[in-house]
């Protein structure tokens, strides 16, 4: 009786960690579930968009790092009054980073038929062991103390949003680039190339409208952009410099993200928002009731093999099976 | 010239695991089936044998096999059986098992042992004295021997026995399978199980002849190194042995890298192994991949 009151007891204690952790205080929900959000929803809506296409991009991580990475070089060299061109150029370089990183995996793709599943595994680990590299070497700080860089300058720095918080600019871009690619992929005729590709890539070329190889690796560039558009957006409005463990996994919990959406662009935010809530309440967890945090991924994963057992072949196939019947509709 | 001995030493010992996952990864790609989940099949069986704790390897082992076969159940279900993607069920399995050991370790005791008894290396007399080679092919843990025995017993089941063909007949063309009256789904889930279990089973290498103990994450893309090894090995289980060693080499060069003077950043010399695969796939491309890969059974 007194062990089952304690179990009860140790429960409410941690539902009542997780709920401070995540959503529960105004300094953990402006500082730490929507802050973690930005990053989830932006590399989230670029996972979207390759599956949609039928690339399976799981180099979101690595794309990630290496956006990372540029935004520091640039907001390292940049001077302090360059102004709002400055925070352009930076997030600039981290998008076209991400997308070059992506691009390997691309031409591996078209021109040597390598599984990107693969490579862009393997590119994730170049790119952690690169970080772990740039910061004890080239890019370390000057007294070489720490594994980490020197902070980028002032210019190159998304502003807050509220400045008791740490929320910051980079919501408002997460916002604008889910609807963008939602209204890409549903109201162009390059976003329905990209869905044809992904339901079929056979027919999209047999149709002779398509050209399935190149939709595919731009679809691949184009998520690597926005992975590498997060880590610049990590810099610049998170942490001010470069260090090891600068992302907690963001590319991985980013494909539960685009799953448990179904691969829209849209419900990308409320789901992004979502695992931010389960991550942020699961280190409340750790920090204030002993529980690992890891549980967090355990639970995605969970979450993705739910929504994957009870809704279709896959997200794409569900989506398009869909739109194919409302097409159908209205021809 | 001194530092080749231990460095092939070294080199066989991290091939060990490499070579039993990617034996196991051929049978299950070659019945169509891709498993993204063996990073997540290495893993628990890692941890299925530290946690096992025994004090004889060969029930670790055990312990492992059974835990790497676990995830394959579950991968069986979702992918043959309910015939989901497999490649989205395969990363989710890898994180579920990343975050449930990572969970489970962190979980454990305080006081309880971080280092469990690794297994001895048979000596093989004679042979073991064999200058330079001798001691990096004839004195190894039993498990390395298992590991080639495996990969030779694969090579002639596949292809010397109808079961084999019959395997084979499944990722190639299923419905010409299923027309001759095997049965692809019990195929494709046999498959499935083996190899994870070998999955497992390299986890458990991992931890009871190399590490002797456990640390989160500590598969390091070895999961996903065995299913390219298994690319570059050209689907055959000789090639798969070839490739093994390649690359039990390149990882092994971060422990002699300081021993031979040369002046390489640690960083660096961990990225090897990852950089030569995109090379060599890149330069190898992928040629004679089951027709069926990664694709569930289309039925007329």
């Amino acid at each position: 009786m007194i062990a089952d009151l304690s179990l009860a007891n140790d429960f409410g204690q941690i539902l009542d960690a997780f709920w401070r952790g995540s959503l529960g205080t105004s300094s953990a929900l402006f500082s730490g579930t929507l802050v973690r959000a930005i990053p989830l929803t932006i590399v989230g809506v670029g996972v979207s968009l390759a599956f949609r296409a039928g690339v399976f991009n799981i180099g979101g991580e690595g794309q990630l790092l290496l956006g990372a990475v540029a935004a520091t070089v640039v907001g390292l060299l940049l001077p302090n009054k360059v102004g709002a061109a400055g925070i352009i150029l930076t997030l600039s370089a981290g998008a076209l980073a991400g997308a070059a990183w992506a691009g390997i995996a691309a031409v591996l793709r078209n021109r040597f038929g390598v599984l990107e599943v693969i490579s862009t595994i393997m590119l994730n680990f170049v790119a952690a062991n690169l970080v772990s590299y740039l910061v004890r070497g080239p890019l370390q700080e000057p007294t070489h103390t720490y594994p980490q860089t020197d902070l980028i300058s002032a210019a190159a720095r998304l502003p807050r949003l509220w400045s008791e918080t740490r929320l910051h600019a980079g919501i408002l871009i997460a916002i604008c680039l889910s609807i963008a690619s939602w209204w890409f992929l549903t109201r162009t005729a390059a976003g329905f190339r990209v869905r044809a590709v992904g339901a079929s890539p056979s027919a999209a070329g047999i149709s002779g409208l398509v050209d399935a190889s190149s939709v595919t690796a731009r679809a691949l560039l184009v998520s690597g952009a926005l992975a590498g558009l997060a880590g610049s957006i990590e810099v610049t409005g998170v942490t001010y410099a470069l260090y090891e463990n600068l992302s907690p996994g963001y590319g991985f919990s980013a494909i539960a993200v685009a799953v448990l959406a179904r691969l829209h662009p849209l419900a990308v935010l409320g789901t992004a928002l979502l695992i931010a809530t389960l991550e942020t309440g699961a280190l409340g967890m750790q920090r204030d009731a002993g529980v690992p945090s890891v549980v967090a991924s355990v639970l995605e994963a969970m979450a993705i093999l739910v929504v994957i057992g009870i809704g279709g072949r896959t997200g794409a196939s569900w989506r398009w099976r869909k739109r194919r019947a409302h097409a159908g509709a209205e021809a | 010239m001194s530092d080749i001995g231990p460095f092939l030493e070294a080199a066989v010992r991290t091939a060990t695991p490499l070579l039993i996952a990617s034996v196991g990864e051929t049978v299950s790609e070659r019945a169509g089936i891709i498993n993204i989940g063996l990073e997540g099949c290495i893993i628990a069986g890692a941890y299925a044998a530290f946690a096992a704790g025994t004090s004889t390897p060969s029930a670790g082992y055990v312990a492992a096999t059974l835990a790497g076969a676990a995830v394959g159940v579950l991968l069986a279900a979702f992918s043959v059986f309910l015939r989901r993607d497999q490649i989205i069920v395969g990363t989710a399995l890898t994180m579920l098992a990343l975050g449930a050991t990572g969970a489970l370790f962190r979980a454990r005791g305080e006081d309880a042992s971080l280092v469990v008894v690794t297994e001895p290396a048979a000596v093989i007399p004679l042979l073991s004295s064999i200058p330079i080679v001798g001691r990096a092919f004839f004195a190894q843990p039993a498990i390395a021997y298992l590991a080639l025995a495996l990969a030779i017993a694969v090579w002639w089941w596949l292809q010397r026995t109808h079961a084999g063909l019959s395997l084979r007949a499944v990722g190639d063309s299923p419905s010409a399978a299923r027309a001759a009256g095997i049965r692809v789904g019990l195929v494709q889930t046999g498959a499935v199980l083996f190899g994870s279990g070998l999955g497992g089973l390299a986890g458990g290498a991992l931890v009871l002849a190399q590490a002797g103990s456990f640390a989160e994450g500590m598969s390091a893309g070895r999961g996903f190194l065995a299913i390219a090894i298994v690319a570059l090995g050209r689907w055959r289980p000789a090639g798969v042995m070839a490739a093994s060693v390649v690359f039990g080499a390149a990882m092994a060069l971060q422990f002699v890298v300081q021993a031979l003077g040369w002046n390489l950043r640690y960083e660096l010399v961990l990225m090897i192994p990852y950089v030569l695969t995109l090379v060599a796939l890149g330069a190898l491309g992928r040629g004679a991949a089951p027709a069926m890969l990664g694709r569930a059974p289309v039925y007329d």
